[in-house]
């Protein structure tokens, strides 16, 4: 026991839960926090808006899988980061969020920058905390720390009090805590395990749908034996992108509203579906009622109320996706299997041969699937993609291949403009020796654009390759095929020139407009030994095909 | 199946969680009918009674959603005719006259309900029992003339010797 300030202990606290960097902006009510933090080891990179702080920390987490750190003062800081909240909540990423709050006398009373940032985040959050003793605040940020990285992962916020970071107080730094009210389930209940097993083998038709929990839980390998021992084959989530590898002649890509003919297919067609560490989202399925309609679902999660939340289970398994696989394996493997037809897993390499899309396109303006294509050609397995959100996200959540876990970090669950760049910056803090690119549209970009100068001042060298058609692109498409051509404000016009935004904030900046520069662009910005922006010059009004239209079935594609 | 449901949930005792739950029980679309919180023989754990309106699956989500709270403890589902439902209400009804006040005091009698404040003008009366005593009394005093309900929301224990915090998880 020691007396310590309390922005001492909150810094003492993160060091001890082995935090390394901390992505935020100071205000008046953190001064205390960061006067602490001048003195710590962490590296502290500062954001030039809160929204991309809580982006970075949740791409540094999808990175590393273990917690990213945020901070923001109180008031318009702390709103500011919620959207970042919300998104890592939606895809159980896990953030810790530190945010100043006015001191203790003043709260309630309008105070100078201050909202109840409790209050707003209570929905976007794992749990949150607002410290109400200096001494509780190892224990608080402890417990923060066990929320957000077990169980479904998820963001968890701390609200400090001015007053609680100036003040004094004796404290203990805990090696563990115990939350009565938060037990996850890791292990798979045996009988349930066996009900899978059984289905399984009674299989003719199976598919495996690997979710965002597959990377989470580090399930791939188990994954990888499961699909090979069956055989299935395997379709992926966007979340779940990257934790088979999609150069693996079982993968059929991406299922869902911008997915893979042949995923989306098999689906359909399949008579049992193995779906883990997925909450069945809507742009996943399409519509509910046509979803899988002949097949029995086994359906492994970690969180219970995503059990029948969406989609119906048959075979409902509660647990660690890689702790459940591996007890699935293993009853697998000490029954008899019987011999399965071969037929199913043909059918699935004829649609694979079928739907092979095309990439090589020579035109000018250039079409996205070139840009794609050679973004892929340029990166290596263990390179990082991020993206944007519209159909910059959706081209290369369906065309670009990616074989690792946790080398595709895209905003799922909220759909986040915004979030690919500085998101990236986050991946490339963690780990630095990958090249790291975002795919991104120019929309998108701008919504985060200021993050150049973080990137610049830090030395964090990341590519952004901009999809540009000055379109608010994937609305435009819906304006196209669903409301008769009304492109309502949806055209952004002339402004910004890219290439010059990127050099004023003295980044390296190119524009493409021939398919044959793509990859020496590339090229020159990963030897420009800085941050870079390459603004492709794509078709105004390609659209992202296939898609399944909302409210339809899977198997109803178009395009 | 449309139908009411018990839910009791056993809370830790701090700040903004009834909040918690009421954010997330709205956010989710649940209908609530009545929510009644007090403490419990556990220091600082709480108990909250739920009824909620729904079918079998609304309720299990309604379940497992506050279940996934920090805060939460322990949910269970409590089955109507396997417990004992009560609710408190108290009655503030005008009696203009003397038959009305000693029809008051009658009605009150038969109810087992007390009388427990009186002026000229009026009288108050504390009722304790399920929802069609307090129904059929709050009823009969219409024609009086109510001038004040205040209820507290149903609880509900199970019969027999187990109790929530013992009762196996589902």
């Amino acid at each position: 026991m020691a007396a310590m300030k309390g922005a001492d202990a909150v810094v003492q606290a993160l060091e001890r839960e082995g935090v390394e960097v901390v992505f935020g902006i100071p205000g008046g009510a953190s001064i205390p926090l960061y006067d602490s933090l001048y003195s710590s080891s962490i590296r502290h990179i500062l954001m030039r808006h809160e929204q991309g702080a809580a982006h970075a920390a949740d791409g540094y987490a999808r990175v590393l899988g273990k917690a990213g750190v945020c901070s923001a003062t109180s008031g318009p800081g702390a709103t500011n980061l919620t959207t970042g909240i919300a998104n890592a909540y939606m895809d159980s990423s896990p953030v810790i969020a530190i945010t100043g709050q006015v001191a203790t006398p003043f709260i309630g009373k309008d105070a100078f920058q201050e909202t109840d940032v409790i209050g707003i985040t209570m929905p976007i959050t794992k749990h949150n905390f607002q410290v109400r003793s200096v001494a509780e605040i190892p224990e608080v940020i402890k417990k923060a720390f066990h929320i957000a990285q077990t169980g479904r992962p998820g963001p968890v916020l701390i609200d400090l009090p001015k007053d609680m970071q100036e003040g004094e107080a004796e404290v203990e730094f805990p090696e563990e805590v115990s939350l009565t009210g938060y037990k996850p389930t890791y292990d798979g209940h045996p009988r349930q395990i066996k009900e899978a097993a059984k289905a399984i083998l009674d299989a003719e038709r199976p598919v495996i749908l690997a979710g965002g929990g597959v990377i989470i839980s580090g399930a791939s390998s188990e994954l990888m034996r499961l699909a090979e021992l069956i055989p299935a084959p395997v379709v992926t989530t966007l979340m779940g992108k990257g934790s088979f590898p999609e150069s693996h002649p079982l993968s059929l890509g991406v299922l869902g509203m911008h997915g893979r003919r042949e995923a989306n297919h098999a689906v359909t067609e399949s008579d049992l579906l193995i779906a883990v560490g997925t909450r069945f989202s809507d742009r996943s399925t399409g519509m509910v009622s046509c979803f899988a309609p002949e097949a029995k679902i086994i359906h492994i999660d970690i969180d219970p109320a995503e059990i029948g939340k969406n989609v119906k289970a048959h075979i409902p398994v509660v647990g660690d996706a890689r702790r459940v696989l591996r007890q699935i394996l293993q009853v697998l493997e000490e029954m008899k299997r019987r011999g399965r037809s071969k037929s199913w897993i043909e059918k699935v390499r004829e649609w694979k041969k079928e739907f092979a899309p095309k990439l090589d396109y020579d035109d000018v303006p250039l079409k996205p699937h070139r840009v794609i294509k050679e973004i892929m050609e340029f990166l290596s397995e263990d390179d990082i993609v991020t993206t944007e959100v519209g159909q910059c996200q959706m081209w290369a959540h369906c065309y670009m291949s990616r074989s690792k876990p946790r080398t595709f970090i895209s905003s799922g669950g909220l759909g986040t403009m915004g979030f690919g760049f500085p998101a990236a910056l986050g991946a490339k803090v963690a780990k630095p020796e990958v090249k790291v690119v975002d795919i991104a549209g120019d929309g998108s970009f701008l919504m985060n654009i200021q993050e150049l100068a973080t990137a610049v001042e830090n030395g964090i060298d990341v590519i952004v390759a901009v999809f540009d058609n000055r379109y608010l692109g994937m609305v435009r498409q819906w304006q196209e095929l669903f409301y008769d051509r009304r492109y309502s404000a949806v055209d952004l016009g002339n402004s910004p020139d890219f290439v010059k935004v990127a050099e004023a904030f003295g980044a390296f900046g190119i524009r493409v407009e021939k398919p044959g520069e793509i990859g020496d662009a590339l090229r020159e910005a990963a030897d420009s030994g800085k941050p870079a922006v390459v603004d492709f010059v794509i078709e105004r009004e390609c659209n992202i095909f296939p898609m399944v239209p909302p409210g339809k079935c899977l198997k109803e594609v178009i395009g | 199946m449309d139908e009411e449901h018990f839910i009791v949930a056993l809370v830790e005792d701090r700040p903004g969680v009834m909040q918690r739950i009421a954010g997330m029980l709205r956010r989710r679309n649940f209908n609530i009918d009545s929510i009644s919180v007090g403490t419990t023989e556990i220091p600082g754990i709480s108990r909250i009674t739920m009824t909620v309106h729904g079918d079998r699956l609304t309720l299990e989500q309604a379940m497992k959603q506050l279940n996934k709270l920090i805060e939460v403890v322990k949910v269970s589902e409590l089955r109507q005719e396997e417990s004992v439902v009560r609710e408190l209400a108290l009655v503030k009804v005008s009696v203009k006259n003397e038959r009305a006040r000693a029809e008051v005091v009658q009605y009150a009698n038969i109810f087992r309900a007390r009388i427990v404040d009186v002026s000229r003008q009026s009288m108050m009366i504390e009722i304790t029992g399920d929802e069609e005593k307090l129904r059929a009394f709050i009823e009969l005093m219409r024609s009086y003339g109510i001038i004040e309900i205040a209820r507290t929301g149903k609880v509900i224990m199970a019969r027999g010797a187990k109790s929530v915090k013992t009762r196996e998880a589902k």
